[in-house]
Order: structure tokens, then C-alpha cells, then sequence
């Protein structure tokens, strides 16, 4: 393939993804809001629009037309970085999420995600783990002792889950053979689902994406009863905006890296014995990839309005106490079926 | 091969321009009337003392420098991670072996900083 037809394809994408991305970004904002009314017996948003569907865009005005308030005490670059860095991660990791099986559109080929690189787990991994930089910095720049202990315990955080999460990840390379994210769900064929190969690994990577994205049962560096705002509480007007966006892109990569390392991705299974033929056959598999992020979506808010918070001590402790044995546990299991059943 | 970071070098791109934009929309509509209450520091309504920029007592330091250690084991398991299949298929049992032992060897380790109240809070 020549070179400019790789680089307006790759922009083409670029450009589509991310108008599906900050589409979805401004509506899960406002299903999270209408899912916790629902939970809570209220209405939620509903005067902006049909039903308040047209709350986000309202929400985004409001946001622009505020005051930007930089603190006296603040540290003015770092301040500015901050939120720079959150949105500027959270919207470059979609990179290597595979959302489909290829196409053929236009007479040629065309892959469903962005890139194909053969190290993709790893580029998602180093890029969500620079997410904690934009929380600390956050935290320390703003001069306010909220925002401090905020970013003091994102930090705590991190060092809590990052190593469980590493080994369960381990145990879906060894099934695939490969870190390239489109291996990964091609040797999930069938009912081969890696939630169902490695459960232990399934639930310990499940929880560690919570403790990833800071959504509550982990939400320490937020903390709204305790800490005000956490590490935002000195930001508003759009550098508040891109830490609101940033966490939920955040949600949407995690939901995306979960189906693709665990739910097998794009495959529906046995769909090849209904003979539907070429178009019809991707179709169902890309729309199963949105369905099953979708509802990893509706499980993330399910759980933050049915949950309580841990203390970050006892983060430190569900991290290294139990979760990290069960993610060497894991390890072995995944060894044990690898060696019994090939 | 390096074709294939092409598209990932162009998300970087839009990622950046995208969060400047973002940054940067942040003065342009807003008014900027700034005085001397709204730029201190946000203490719940009262005066706030002290500054941030003293040194913290940091409670986990200790955890903090094991997780360095065992993020690199996790390193470690990687390359083998991805061989594990043709190893097994090539050398039988002694693929998963030695792995087995760097796991036991790395519980040992686990456990004696358990028991040493290393990871103990404070």
C-alpha cells in the first residue's frame, strides 16, 4: 500500500473515532446522571431538550462561558499541564483497540482500528499508567491542601493496583502468544472467551480498571464528602471540562480494553454456522463489540451508585494482599490449562 | 513494520491539538475578573494558613519502592508470557518450570515482606 493512502485513510479514522469518542463521552456523562436518578428513584435532566438529550451540549456552554480562576499559590505551567496531559492521554490510548473484524469498503481493505502495532497491549498499558502524572501534578500545582491530599492518594492508588494488573494481563499474552491486540481477540474464537478460560484473572484485571479509571468503589483522589473535589477543586471553566472528559474517555478505553483482552472482542460466537454471508456477519460483530462495551459502561455506574468507598489503606491492602496472589495465581492457572489442553 | 506506527503518530498529533484547543477555549469566552478572594487557595469558606509547598510525610514510601521492584518482575514475565505456547510445545514441562520457581521464589518474597509488617499502614 503507498504511503498516502495509509496516511488520509489513518486520518479519515482518526477524525471518525474521535467524533464517536467526545459523542459518547458527552452522552455517558448524561446517562450516568439519568441511570443515578433512575437508581434513586429521581427523574434526572430532563428539560434540555427531548427528555434532557440535549443537556451535554448546554453542560459544554456553561463550562465555556465561565471564569477560568487560576490560584495565586498555584504552580502556573503544571497548573496549565495538568489537564493538558489527562485529555491529551485519555484521548490518544483508543489508538490500538481493534472495534470490528476488516471490511472491504471502496474495493479495499480496511482494518477497524486505528493501528496494528505488534506491541499494542504495552502501548495502552505505558499510556494509562502516564494518567496518574496528570492527577499528581494536578493535585500539586493547585496550592490547596484538598487537592494535595488528592493527588497524594492517586499516587497511592496507583501503586496499589498497577502490578495485579500487569500479571492478569500476563495470563491473556499467554493464551494469545502475542501482545498485538488483534491476536489477542482472534485466539478468543468461539466460546474461548478469556473470562471464561481465567475467571481469577478476568475479576482481578476488572477491579484494577476501576481503581484505573478512579470511579468509584476507588475514587480516593476525588473523594467529593471529603476532599471537596480532590485534585480538581482549584480548576473550572474547560481545564475542569478536559478532567471531566478525561475520565470518562477513561471509561470508555477501560470498557474497551476489558472487552477486547477478556470478552473476546468482535466475536460473537458460532456466528459463522448462520451462513449470513460477508457485510451482514461484520456488521453483527462490530455492533457486539459497542453492545459489550456498552454494558460494561452501564456496569461501571451500576456499581458507583450501589457501592461505598473504600479508605485508601484499605485499597493498599485489597492491592497487595489480595489481588496481586490471585494475579500469580492466575499466572499458574493459565499455565495449567495451556499445558493440559494443547 | 514501522508503517504500522504511522496512524499511531497522527492519533498523538490529534490527541495533542485536541487537548490545546481544549486548554485554550478555557480563556477565550470566559470573563477574566480576577480579585484577591477568588485566586486563594479553597478552604471551605475560611481563611486558609499555611502553604502547600512544606514537605508531606509520604505514609507508604516503603510500598512505593516494592511496587518498583515487583513492576519490573511483571516485566519480566512478559517475554515468556508470549513464548509460553512454543516453549511448551518444544520443551515440554521445563517450559513452565523454571517460571514456577521465579513465581514460588517471588511469593518467598512476598510473604517475608508480609511478615515483616512492610506493608503494614503506619
Amino acid at each position: 500500500m503507498d504511503i498516502w493512502g495509509i496516511v488520509i485513510e489513518s486520518v479519515v479514522k482518526i477524525l471518525f473515532v474521535l467524533t464517536i469518542m467526545l459523542l459518547t463521552v458527552s452522552y455517558l456523562v448524561l446517562a450516568e446522571r439519568k441511570v443515578s436518578a433512575w437508581i434513586q428513584s429521581r427523574l434526572g435532566p430532563n428539560r434540555v431538550g427531548w427528555g434532557g438529550a440535549l443537556q451535554p451540549f448546554a453542560d459544554v456552554a456553561k463550562l465555556l462561558l465561565k471564569e477560568d480562576i487560576v490560584p495565586k499559590a498555584a504552580d502556573k505551567t503544571l497548573h496549565t499541564l495538568a489537564p493538558f496531559l489527562a485529555i491529551f492521554i485519555a484521548f490518544s490510548t483508543y489508538a490500538v483497540i481493534p472495534f470490528g473484524p476488516p471490511i472491504t469498503l471502496f474495493g479495499r481493505e480496511i482494518n477497524l482500528h486505528l493501528a496494528d502495532v505488534n506491541i499494542g497491549v504495552l502501548y495502552v498499558l505505558a499510556l494509562t499508567s502516564l494518567g496518574v502524572y496528570a492527577i499528581t501534578f494536578a493535585g500539586w500545582s493547585s496550592g490547596s491542601k484538598y487537592s494535595l491530599l488528592g493527588g497524594i492518594r492517586s499516587s497511592a492508588q496507583m501503586i496499589s493496583y498497577e502490578v495485579s494488573m500487569g500479571f492478569s494481563i500476563g495470563g491473556v499474552v499467554m493464551m494469545a502468544s502475542s501482545l498485538s491486540p488483534v491476536d489477542i481477540i482472534e485466539s478468543q474464537s468461539g466460546w474461548m472467551w478469556n473470562a471464561i478460560v481465567q475467571p481469577i484473572g478476568f475479576i482481578t484485571f476488572l477491579v484494577s480498571a476501576f481503581a484505573e479509571t478512579n470511579r468509584l468503589p476507588f475514587d480516593l483522589p476525588e473523594a467529593e464528602p471529603e476532599l471537596v473535589g480532590g485534585y480538581h477543586t482549584e480548576y473550572s471553566s474547560m481545564k475542569f471540562a478536559s478532567f471531566f472528559m478525561a475520565e470518562y474517555a477513561n471509561m470508555i478505553i477501560a470498557s474497551g480494553m476489558i472487552v477486547m483482552l477478556y470478552l473476546g472482542g468482535w466475536q460473537v460466537p458460532y456466528i459463522e454456522k448462520l451462513g449470513l454471508g460477508s457485510p451482514f456477519t461484520q456488521i453483527i460483530q462490530t455492533l457486539s463489540f459497542f453492545v459489550k462495551v456498552g454494558f460494561l459502561l452501564f456496569f461501571f455506574i451500576w456499581v458507583r451508585w450501589s457501592i461505598p468507598r473504600f479508605r485508601y489503606d484499605q485499597l493498599m491492602n485489597l492491592g497487595w494482599k489480595v489481588m496481586f496472589p490471585l494475579s500469580l495465581l492466575n499466572i499458574v492457572w493459565v499455565a495449567v490449562v495451556i499445558m493440559l489442553f494443547n | 513494520m514501522i508503517q504500522n506506527y504511522i496512524p499511531i503518530f497522527f492519533v498523538i498529533a490529534v490527541a495533542a491539538i485536541f487537548g490545546v484547543a481544549v486548554i485554550f477555549s478555557s480563556k477565550l469566552f470566559g470573563p477574566q475578573r480576577p480579585d484577591k478572594i477568588k485566586e486563594s487557595p479553597y478552604e471551605s469558606g475560611k481563611k486558609p494558613f499555611g502553604n502547600t509547598k512544606e514537605r508531606v510525610s509520604i505514609k507508604y514510601y516503603l510500598v512505593a519502592m516494592l511496587f518498583i521492584i515487583f513492576d519490573i518482575e511483571v516485566i519480566f514475565v512478559y517475554p515468556w508470557a508470549v513464548q509460553f505456547k512454543s516453549l511448551w510445545a518444544e520443551f515440554g514441562i521445563f517450559a513452565f518450570l523454571p517460571m514456577f520457581v521465579f513465581l514460588i521464589v517471588l511469593e518467598i518474597g512476598f510473604l517475608y515482606i508480609y511478615m515483616k509488617g512492610g506493608l503494614k499502614w503506619d
